[in-house]
């Protein structure tokens, strides 16, 4: 099976390098790129009905020094965040295609060609077996991701691009970095394990400065403050912010982060030294200002932003509360925030495609124009909420019945402000484009985008709302994780 | 015939060189020099094969057997410079030779090669001597033809570069031989091995504190630490592009070298005297070194001398490295010193492929811009080996920071990894701000006719920027023999 | 008695004061003067201290030159000299090509003091 696990981190990086070299605006690139997302998507499904037999996957690459191990092993949360990006890949890669035609933009080569690297870092990431692949992986996502976001090679997107590797680099290298060797000094080992690797005499405020350190230093997971890199990065092309910055980055942050509390700290553990506490209170806070932030923001995708980042400070409130039922609503919410994420970028891309509308306060009337992407952006504005039917819920729910069952008030208020917050920011827009007049008629009486854009958007749809009714792969594996 | 090779390694290209200086037919002295270079890294491989299996080797030059005679000392250490000598003296010269033969005149070429040869002859010679005068002849002789070499340069800024070096490389070498003189004075042998001995019961009385200030003060202009670095970046600046790859590659390193064996073999320094004043000092000069360094290379517009002082910040690594005093931090400048070889030479071998390609000699910061879509290749192997000078994961870089921090940390030294990751991040500031010349602004030289780049460099420098990712990922060769070499120098360590 | 010894200090180590004062005078010229040749005369005064250093402890009073001979007990210590004439060559070589790179600064420049150069040549760099 190694040799599944092998190819799905080297398929991708196939792709990429085709791309570089593949000639210009080639529709055999296209071809390569979508086939090769099919099969990278085949490869993950063999490895998880490996995996859900009980076997036993693992691949030893290199030792780089003592403590430095690239090594990979398929474990429940890499298994749930890989699936994801595996199947978001081969949407928005479609997506991708569609939108950069469209657009008419210039040196696809190598804007597919760094997509697919980043891809490739992520799923590596994903199944990395110690803390050191982690963040090996980690920078390279962050330096792959650089020529991404400054793909529009103009003063905005430089110095968007700028802000980003600044502080993503800036905070890794400062506290993750430290961090990662400090564990290794401490205990000796880098390898992740369910219940956590620090010794039980290992000190409190030790472990209170790690977690600081460890939870500040991936900054990919944009808890406030570090949070200024994803409204920067929001100067990419559609189909970067669609996948990078609400799926692959932002999820490589949190999964990390995940990981770190679950199999390095261990959940137990992580609120008998108090990590739980600071941690808490930090994500709830962040989680009402990202959202009263996202508010009054009047740039469709910069609100997307603000709202990435509070449901992202969701995922590590979860980690935080450090209980079983809230990793479980943690996992979940992963793959919903996904899924419903992913349809707003898509819908965001799509109406400026046709419409060139960036500002909210445009959008009035537009469902009428674009009735299949703002009913998708409604579905992914329902997950949002985290109203039923959507996925968005029952991540929430989980959550939720933690927060009920330890009766930990700030959480419950957190939760239920952050709702109505979300509730505020979205519905608004939903109404404004299904329900009043269009205000200033565009010159072209432009209809729905592509049916090419069109259809990744709706299947991204369809999976949030498929999710909620049938949501046992990522809560079984995450259950798995757990070992319950 | 093979239990030569100590001799023979430094003795080829001595050789060589008379030869090339006689017969100054370009190519000619062109394949002398390359079959020279392969000669020297077959025996340098041998000897450490050699070392490896047996154990130390002692070579009595001319049958005089130590301490009267010169004795040739060869361990793990003096094999690993020797390899990387030899090296990049090889690389250097199946890269440049389009490049030498337009920077430098063609009745100057023979002497050319002849002073190349000559000077690896001296670097040699450092490694592999286990004589301190004799160690100040090699140094001289390197020195020598360092500094013909660099004056050399087209710019004629070059000879006043040249000449300001050799003030000061003959003042430090000066100063060397005088701590030598004074450590002859008191022990009456100027054998390394023999001089450690009979220094042990005396290493209190002044005399020896004297002599090792001179030594470390002669040795540190040499290395170009922190305070006596004014004679690099203008060196570095105008030498011909081929000699700047190789004096950044080995020169500085062979003196860090010198320096390791005296604190270490000669005066018997172990791990854990982090109180000694000269830690003191190697310390606080690193660290200057690195925050002067960097950010004289951020405010830098002339891209060579950027490089070199970035140079002049990673020289400060490697010596901390040495302050740090324990196993990881000796481990981690020992690497670092094949590292950065790699690293700057990569660099200062892109710098020249794309001086020859533009028709330019000094190239400025706005001569790159737009440069990102006129030579995608050359560029892109730029940016992987900055991003190997930022130490990014998965690169060479990456190996010497995590020892250092590593290293400080179990010093207890908090700050110092803090100093460290921060001095790191100054890397990303003028990095990135090459990296947005060349990609984000407009071309500025859409006029010039490009040169073809010829299929050897090409293929030297690919070898080069693979081998920073590729030996940032497999480290049993580079670490394995660091790690080696940390043992030979400090057994107890 | 105390003054005879303070005295011995003194004169019994003057070839140490004279290197002491060949070293300094050496080093104050080349960091005083800007005149290029000068500074490479301060440089080879510089290096004639080290000469100083090493040929005159080998000197044993009353000893003869080192070929062995029934005649003589006390021989000087022959390797000093040996050294010392190793780094007169070296002093001479670096001298030389100093001197030769003056000429060649000369021509280029028009100049053979330091700062002046400095002045005209480095300000206006690119």
């Amino acid at each position: 099976m190694s040799v599944y696990l092998a190819s799905a981190i080297l398929i991708p990086c196939l792709v990429g390098l085709f791309s570089f070299v593949s000639p210009r605006n080639g529709i055999l690139r296209d071809i390569v790129t979508v086939s090769g997302a099919l099969i990278h998507f085949f490869v993950i499904y063999k490895i998880y009905q490996a995996f859900s037999k009980g076997e036993f996957i693992s691949l030893n690459v290199i030792n780089i020094f003592p403590g430095g191990n690239i090594e990979f092993i398929v474990e429940p949360l890499g298994m749930l965040f890989s699936g994801l990006v595996s199947i978001l890949w081969l949407l928005s890669s479609i997506y991708a295609i569609g939108y950069m035609r469209a657009h008419k933009e210039e040196r696809l080569g190598s804007f597919f060609g760094f997509f697919a690297f980043a891809i490739s870092a992520t799923i590596a990431l994903a199944y990395s077996s110690n803390l050191f692949a982690l963040f090996v992986f980690y920078e390279i996502l962050t330096f792959i991701t650089y020529p991404l976001v400054s793909h529009g090679a103009d003063t905005e997107s430089q110095m968007g691009a700028r802000r980003y590797i600044l502080i993503l680099v800036s905070s890794s290298v400062l506290f993750f970095l430290p961090a990662i060797v400090a564990t290794y000094y401490i205990t000796g080992t880098l390898d992740f394990k369910v219940g956590g690797i620090f010794p039980d005499a290992t000190q409190n405020y030790i472990l209170i400065v790690l977690s600081i350190l460890f939870v500040y230093g991936i900054g990919k997971a944009a808890l406030m403050p570090m949070h200024k890199w994803l409204p920067s990065a929001m100067v990419a092309p559609a189909p970067v912010s669609a996948l990078l910055h609400a799926v692959a980055v932002v999820k490589a942050g949190v999964f990390s982060v995940l990981k770190i509390v679950v199999c390095i700290f261990g959940i137990d553990h992580f609120q008998d030294f108090g990590g739980s506490d600071w941690l808490v209170y930090i994500a709830g806070i962040s989680i009402v200002l990202a959202s009263s932030i996202a508010l009054v923001q009047d740039n469709l995708k910069s609100r997307l932003a603000y709202s990435t980042i509070s449901q992202l400070a969701y995922v590590v409130l979860a980690a935080g509360i450090a209980t079983p039922l809230a990793i479980i609503g943690a996992c979940v919410h992963i793959v919903a925030h996904g899924f419903s994420k992913i349809t707003l970028f898509f819908a965001a891309g799509s109406i400026y495609l046709k419409s060139h509308i960036k500002s909210i306060s445009k959008l009035d009337g537009l469902g009428k124009r674009m009735p299949w992407t703002m009913g998708a952006f409604g579905i992914g504005a329902l997950g949002m909420i985290g109203i039923p039917p959507t996925a968005g819920f029952l991540g929430k729910w989980f959550i939720l019945s933690s927060a009920v069952t330890f009766q930990d008030y700030f959480v419950l208020i957190v939760l239920m402000i952050s709702t109505i917050l979300n509730a505020a920011y979205f519905l608004p827009i939903i109404y404004g484009a299904f329900f009043k007049e269009e205000k200033n008629v565009p010159d072209n009486n432009h209809g729905d985008a592509p049916i090419i854009v069109i259809v990744p958007i709706c299947i991204t749809a369809l999976i949030s709302i498929l999710l909620f009714c049938f949501p046992n792969i990522p809560v079984s594996l995450s259950y798995k994780l757990l070992g319950i | 015939m093979f239990d030569q090779w100590p001799s023979l390694v430094v003795a080829v290209p001595l050789i060589a060189a008379g030869i090339c200086a006689i017969i100054r037919y370009e190519f000619f002295c062109w394949l002398v020099s390359i079959i020279t270079s392969l000669v020297s890294l077959s025996g340098s491989i041998f000897l450490y094969l050699t070392v490896k299996a047996s154990g130390d080797i002692s070579y009595k030059l001319g049958g005089w057997a130590p301490p009267v005679g010169i004795e040739y000392r060869v361990d793990i250490f003096a094999c690993y410079l020797l390899i990387l000598i030899s090296l990049v003296a090889i690389a250097v010269l199946i890269y440049g030779r389009k490049l030498i033969n337009k920077e430098i005149a063609s009745h100057l070429r023979g002497w050319f090669y002849s002073m190349y040869l000559l000077c690896m002859c001296g670097l040699m010679g450092i490694v592999i001597t286990g004589d301190a005068f004799n160690a100040f002849v090699f140094m001289e002789i390197s020195s020598l033809s360092m500094y013909t070499l660099i004056a050399l340069g087209r710019d004629k800024r070059a000879l006043l570069a040249s000449y300001q070096y050799l003030i000061l490389g003959t003042l430090g070498a000066t100063m060397y031989v005088i701590g030598v003189g004074l450590l002859f004075n008191v022990t009456g042998t100027l054998n390394l091995i023999d001089l450690s001995i009979k220094i042990q019961p005396i290493l209190d009385t002044p005399v020896i504190k004297v002599a090792m200030s001179f030594i470390f003060a002669g040795l540190s202009i040499k290395i170009a630490l922190f305070p006596l670095h004014f004679w690099l970046p203008n060196a570095y600046a105008f030498a011909p592009s081929v000699v700047t790859t190789f004096l950044a590659a080995t020169a500085t390193k062979v003196s860090i070298y010198l320096l390791m064996r005296y604190f270490y073999t000669v005066f018997g320094f172990s791990f854990g005297m982090s109180s000694e004043l000269i830690i003191g000092i190697i310390l606080s000069c690193s660290i200057l070194a690195i925050f002067v360094g960097s950010f004289s290379a951020i405010f830098e517009n002339n891209l060579k001398r950027l490089l070199a002082f970035s140079s002049v910040a990673q020289i400060g690594y490697i010596t901390l490295g040495i302050a740090i005093a324990n196993n990881a931090g000796l481990t981690g400048s020992m690497v670092h010193i094949f590292n950065h070889a790699l690293m700057k030479a990569s660099l200062f071998m892109i710098l020249g492929a794309i001086a020859f390609q533009i028709h330019k000699d000094q190239l400025t910061l706005t001569d790159l811009s737009g440069l990102g879509k006129q030579m995608p290749f050359s560029m892109a192997a730029m940016t992987i080996a900055g991003l190997s000078l930022l130490g990014v994961p998965g690169t060479v870089g990456f190996v010497t920071k995590w020892y250092l921090i590593q290293g400080a940390m179990q010093n207890g030294w908090w700050w110092l990894v803090v100093l460290i990751l921060v001095s790191s991040l100054l890397v990303l500031i003028y990095l990135g701000k090459i990296i947005e010349t060349v990609y984000f602004k407009p071309a500025s030289n859409t006029g010039i006719e490009m040169n073809e780049l010829p299929g050897s460099t090409f293929i030297i420098i690919l070898l080069a920027v693979s081998s920073c990712i590729y030996l940032g990922f497999d480290t049993s060769l580079t670490l394995g023999i660091a790690e080696e070499a940390v043992n030979a120098l400090v057994p107890e360590g | 008695m105390e003054f005879i010894n303070d005295l011995s200090i003194y004169f019994g180590r003057i070839n140490h004061w004279v290197t002491i004062f060949l070293i300094v005078s050496g080093l104050y010229i080349i960091i005083t003067n800007s005149n290029m040749i000068k500074k490479l005369i301060g440089l080879s005064i510089f290096q004639t201290s080290v000469y100083l250093l090493y040929v005159s402890p080998g000197k044993i009073i009353g000893g003869t030159a080192p070929i062995i001979s029934p005649q003589f007990e006390v021989y000087s210590n022959p390797l000093p000299h040996v050294l010392i004439l190793t780094a007169i060559v070296v002093g001479v070589a670096t001298l030389s090509l100093g001197l030769a790179l003056v000429v060649r600064i000369k021509e280029e420049f028009g100049s053979i003091d330091e700062e002046a150069i400095l002045m005209n040549s480095f300000e206006d760099q690119e």
